[in-house]
């Protein structure tokens, strides 16, 4: 799983059905120290995150089990709003909150 | 997932029969503000999505999961067709569309 910060969203009106009535939200991966890390990925909500949150969300097959048992095809899942990160040298992560 | 713009159709005469029926594209990855990210997929199509339309493909293992494309050889599915991104640093809403 990889820390992120949503940064934007996405309107799709036609989509699969699966994902009807799902967020997806757009999302820069960070390391622990809060910097960006790597592009921006394109992931589904499970949990109501909101804009500027820090995140942890997870990638790959294991995306869709956030849903499970219903078989959504996702591969990046945000699963967590992220309250603290504790690393030595401290981090500069905010905690996750709308502003 | 990735967000991408269809740029092509692949047809193929012989191919697996579970792939029969199947529409398959050609697209090119975007990133969220709208450039050229370089990469290509060829991905089935689950929404009727059309030429030049930016899209969320998801892929890997999760791609199977997409409405259709259950139990079948895909690892790359066009499963929705974008209307906007919108991303919080920015005024504008990158849109898509038909051009």
């Amino acid at each position: 799983m990889y820390l992120g910060k949503v940064i934007g969203t996405v309107v799709c009106t036609a989509k699969n059905p699966v994902l009807e009535g799902k967020k997806i939200l757009v999302v820069q991966p960070l390391d622990p120290q809060g910097r960006p890390s790597g592009k921006p990925v394109i992931a589904l909500d499970s949990v109501g995150a909101g804009a500027g949150e820090t995140i942890y969300w997870c990638r790959g097959r294991e995306a869709s089990f956030a849903w499970y048992p219903a078989e959504v095809p996702t591969e990046a899942t945000i699963v967590a709003i992220v309250d603290r990160v504790n690393v030595p040298g401290g981090s500069k992560l905010e905690p996750g909150g709308r502003k | 997932m990735l967000l991408a713009r269809v740029v092509g159709t692949v047809v193929a005469t012989r191919k697996d029969p579970r792939l029969e029926g199947k529409k398959l594209l050609v697209v090119k990855t975007v990133t969220p503000d709208g450039k050229d990210d370089g990469n290509y997929f060829v991905a089935v199509d689950t929404v009727e999505a059309g030429f030049r339309e930016t899209v969320l493909i998801v892929t890997g293992g999760s791609a199977r999961m997409a409405a259709e494309c259950k139990d079948r050889p895909v690892d790359t599915a066009i499963i929705g067709i974008v209307d906007t991104v919108r991303l919080d640093d920015e005024k504008a809403v990158v849109a898509s569309a038909r051009k």
